[in-house]
């Protein structure tokens, strides 16, 4: 990141690997975009297909998070203290999704 | 008193001892950071509260092609969705947020594009990239009108709903939807709509009034007197965290 800074340089060819880098991304976003459209209306709906879903927006996230928003190249402490809060997320997600069904078999069981 | 007196440089600097960025990211930079955790959390209990919503009422059981809107199960997304402007009465299941979806990862791309500009101090670059980007956030909040009109309007037939009116059950045709009353579902289903939906849509509202800054002030030469580009990466953080939250929207209000 810091070299990165102190270029200053009128080069038309400086950062053209960046570049390079931000429409691979731009490809492999479109392309799984596009592969889960193609899996909405093919795979039958269940376990499978949603579990496909969630791996596939990971993937993505991934992508965004690392490449256009730069973390995947920044020091491994500011990685970790963003990636790390996110545990909290995972809790909420499996705290509230039992209750849900704790909710659902109370009501119509 | 003179032997505590330490002189510049004689300790020898340690990372987290002051002075030194141990991140090796500005302060602006960093606070931008922590304010899109907060915003994560703010966005993850909106669409986990839709999950625990959904867990705790009945799916629909039966084959997609039967499928009717009620108010007695959670409806199935992609028979919703499947409106597109100027193509009345065809049906296109999850196109159009298909479209928008592509819309706003193309921003995005511009975005990158402009901070990586802006990295070898290209005016003319920053700029061209940051009208982009505009018109991409300008567009998509255009679409959601469009999905926001579709959705509140209804279909042409509404539907058939189960309601209680003075205390008695009766039958009652619905069209479109609001806070109370939904043709496609139950009214819960619309509320998280409304309320998913409108809080990205804010979020890229403010994104795209950030951007117009932002195009502004490098327009006017601010970014080159001040010598740094680096408020254009800051908002670009922003823009792009808005572009992630509605990937998670896609899948989870959308495709499951």
């Amino acid at each position: 990141m810091a070299e990165v800074h102190h270029i200053h340089n009128q080069d038309p060819n400086a950062g053209a690997e960046q570049r390079k880098a931000i429409w691979k991304t731009f490809w492999i976003l479109l392309i799984l975009t596009a592969v889960e459209f193609l899996i909405a209306f093919t795979v039958p709906h269940g376990i499978l297909k949603v579990s496909i879903f969630i791996v596939m927006t990971i993937v993505k996230a991934f992508y965004i998070v690392g490449e256009f928003m730069h973390l995947k190249h920044e020091t491994k402490s500011l990685i970790w203290s963003i990636l790390v809060p996110v545990i909290f997320v995972a809790w909420l997600i499996l705290a509230l999704l039992l209750e849900g069904n704790a909710i659902f078999n109370a009501v119509f069981d | 008193m003179a032997s505590n007196v330490t002189t510049p440089g004689a300790i020898e600097p340690k990372m987290w001892m002051g002075g030194i960025e141990p991140m090796k990211a500005s302060y602006g930079k960093l606070m931008m950071w922590f304010f899109l955790i907060s915003d994560t959390f703010t966005f993850s209990a909106l669409l986990v509260a839709y999950g625990t919503a959904r867990f705790s009422f009945p799916a629909f059981s039966g084959e997609a092609a039967d499928f009717t809107f009620s108010n007695m199960y959670w409806p199935i997304p992609e028979k919703v969705y499947e409106a597109v402007p100027f193509l009345h009465g065809v049906t296109l299941p999850l196109v159009f947020v298909g479209i928008m979806t592509f819309i706003l990862i193309a921003s995005s791309v511009t975005m990158v594009l402009a901070v990586e500009a802006g990295h070898r101090m290209d005016r003319e670059s920053v700029e061209k990239y940051m009208l982009w980007t505009i018109l991409g956030g300008f567009t998509f909040l255009g679409c959601q009108a469009w999905e926001w009109s579709h959705f509140i309007h209804g279909t042409e037939t509404g539907s058939v709903m189960k309601v209680i009116q003075d205390g008695t059950w009766v039958n009652k045709t619905v069209f479109g939807a609001n806070l109370t009353e939904n043709q496609y579902g139950p009214p819960a289903f619309a509320d998280f709509f409304f309320f998913i939906t409108g809080f990205h849509g804010t979020h890229v509202f403010s994104g795209v009034i950030l951007n117009i800054l932002i195009f502004f002030r490098s327009a006017t030469g601010f970014y080159d007197k001040r010598g740094s580009y680096e408020m254009v990466e800051k908002v670009g953080l922003y823009w792009h965290f808005v572009d992630l939250v509605w990937v998670f929207v896609f899948t989870f209000f959308y495709l499951v």
